[in-house]
């Protein structure tokens, strides 16, 4: 009777519908293009037969060298960013739980969520106007070190999740046994932590790869990332292997992200050591 | 052992105590370098004197804010007059940043609840399938939606061939189409939030409320609404200071006609106006605005926990 009661207390009606429009708003557009890329007709509105005509165009028509080009930086950028800020986050991370106080410790954590906080596109005028005035040439370099700075937050948000679950005393039975601390760290704490770290790893990468005001700003001439030669080409105008581009990366997104939430999972299944709730 | 749990706990954390600064240092230096310095170098450039076609002369100046806030006539000697063209361009994105909230919280609350009341590994899966898209690259989900409302695209094609309407329906390049971009864009960011409240509410509170014959409008409005306040003002501001600066929905979906501030600030350095103070102070402009809305929110979460 009482379960019965708060069953329904849960329900209130029109909310079913609501979130099945909101997931149809979400996806209607993404499977729209996914659908139109399949297209063989040479414009965009008119449906011809089904084909891989596009898919064939992004690797060996005209385009293909722009676009592979852009995509060796996209990918080539997003790894050295996000190993980068991977580093530099689980280094954060580790300061911010496991080492007690220390001067500047809530400063830190505002400095490290500062770059959600401002807006990206005053970030990408502030990047613009720090290269410019030291005098560094805007390129490839500039582009990374930005992307390292906006990856950073991401890649903490995980791992300091996962370094919370995990208790202090692994690494203080270690240190019991004469390990020294950085044993400590590097034999305890970061095999527990992988799960943590690899998830921080793969958002971080995902934010890189997706990123286009900063970059835009940032990146110089003569330089593309995929997100800016996507953006150039549609400027003038929607053409069909734009959309068959636009389906492998979204195919690559959603991958990248459900491997990192796979990984967190199996992390959270496999690991003893996570705290039990209400302790 | 005489140690008190709670120091105990506090004991536990500290396996690196003293190594805190050496830690932390790579993201001081690496925030403080390539993030703190440029916003104050971009305030500093702000007060200078502009370059034609980029860049900045090293003198004084208030031009760039004198510009933005008034007009003093083609020659610049009239008397200043109050210049609208730059601050309805501010009041046209808070204005389209706001509806693009309102309407995310109108299909975001009833889903979050919805989610939030499955149970077990249900409701995982609706949040996962409510996230997936926000992992999709935005450009890529702007150009999507651009396809998709375009005067001969899919929908009016659909609408047309089952009889809803004859002509298409012209939304691309509306205000209309910038906000339904906004709209797309942050969504999730207001789902997940609200999500995160509702799963915390106490449902111990809808049952006293029903015992005592409140109605079911009189639950959502006076019992739950005000429980999983943080949530919503969480999530709005999630849609609203990302929406406000936001480029590509108003670049793309808007048009030359619905100009938002990321364009006016681009246009002053990637397109033709190259006045880089003016970008710099437009920029300064909306840094503001958005700390505002930051403060005001840390203040009412800060007056919650009391």
């Amino acid at each position: 009777m009482m379960s019965e009661k708060n069953l329904d207390l849960r329900y209130f009606t029109g909310f079913l519908p609501l979130t099945l429009l909101c997931l149809f708003l979400l996806y209607a557009p993404l499977i729209v293009v996914m659908v139109y890329s399949f297209n063989d007709s040479n414009s965009i509105t008119r449906w011809d037969t089904v084909s891989l005509r596009w898919y064939y165009d992004v690797f060996y028509g005209l385009e293909a060298p722009k676009f592979k080009a852009a995509a060796i930086n996209s990918i080539s950028i997003a790894i050295m960013a996000a190993t980068s800020a991977t580093i530099i986050a689980t280094l954060a991370a580790t300061a911010m739980l496991r080492a007690g106080r220390f001067k500047g410790k809530s400063f830190s954590f505002a400095l490290i969520n500062l770059p959600l906080m401002v807006p990206e596109i005053v970030t990408a005028v502030a990047t613009l106007i720090f290269f410019s005035a030291i005098g560094f040439t805007t390129g490839y370099l500039t582009i990374l070190i930005a992307h390292i700075v906006f990856c950073i937050p991401f890649a903490y948000l995980p791992i300091a999740a996962r370094m919370e679950g995990i208790e202090g005393v692994y690494e203080q039975v270690a240190q019991d046994l004469y390990a020294t601390r950085l044993q400590a760290f590097r034999l305890i704490l970061m095999p527990l932590m992988a799960p943590g770290i690899l998830s921080g790893f793969l958002l971080a990468f995902i934010i890189s790869l997706d990123d286009f005001i900063i970059t835009n700003f940032v990146k110089g001439a003569g330089i593309e990332t995929l997100p800016t030669a996507i953006f150039g080409a549609v400027k003038q105008g929607i053409k069909p292997n734009i959309m068959a581009i636009s389906t492998l990366l979204l195919v690559v997104s959603v991958g990248f992200v459900a491997l990192s939430y796979f990984v967190g999972q199996m992390g959270e299944k496999a690991n003893p050591t996570t705290k039990p709730k209400g302790d | 052992m005489a140690a008190s749990p709670q120091q105990n706990s506090r004991a536990m954390n500290n396996n690196y105590d003293g190594f805190g600064v050496p830690l932390i240092l790579p993201s001081w230096i690496i925030i403080g370098f390539f993030l703190v310095v440029p916003v104050a170098m971009m305030l500093m450039y702000s007060f200078l004197t502009k370059e034609f076609r980029g860049g900045v002369i090293w003198e004084f100046s208030l031009a760039a804010y004198d510009q933005f806030f008034f007009d003093r006539g083609l020659f610049g000697d009239s008397p200043p007059v109050i210049e609208w063209t730059y601050i309805s361009i501010f009041w046209r994105s808070i204005w389209q940043a706001g509806v693009a909230t309102f309407f995310c919280l109108l299909i975001g609350f009833p889903t979050a609840w919805f989610i939030a009341t499955r149970t077990g590994r249900n409701s995982t899966i609706w949040l996962f399938l409510i996230t997936i898209p926000y992992w999709v690259n935005l450009l890529i989900r702007t150009i999507s939606m651009k396809f998709l409302i375009r005067d001969n695209g899919p929908l009016n094609e659909f609408l047309i061939s089952f009889g809803v309407i004859s002509e298409p329906f012209h939304i691309i390049n509306t205000n209309l189409a910038v906000q339904l971009g906004l709209f797309y864009s942050y969504l999730p960011f207001m789902v997940l939030p609200i999500y995160a409240a509702v799963e915390r509410y106490n449902f111990a509170l809808s049952e006293a409320a029903a015992d005592l014959y409140a109605s079911r409008t009189v639950t959502l409005t006076k019992v739950i609404l005000p429980a999983v306040k943080p949530g919503i003002v969480a999530g709005c501001i999630l849609v609203f200071v990302p929406s406000l600066g936001a480029f590509l929905a108003p670049d793309l979906l808007g048009g030359a006609k619905n100009f938002m501030i990321g364009s006016l600030i681009e246009e002053q350095f990637k397109g033709n106006a190259g006045n880089w103070p003016f970008g710099a102070a437009a920029s300064m402009i909306l840094l503001s605005l958005v700390l505002i809305v930051l403060t005001l929110y840390a203040r009412h979460q800060a007056r919650g926990q009391r």
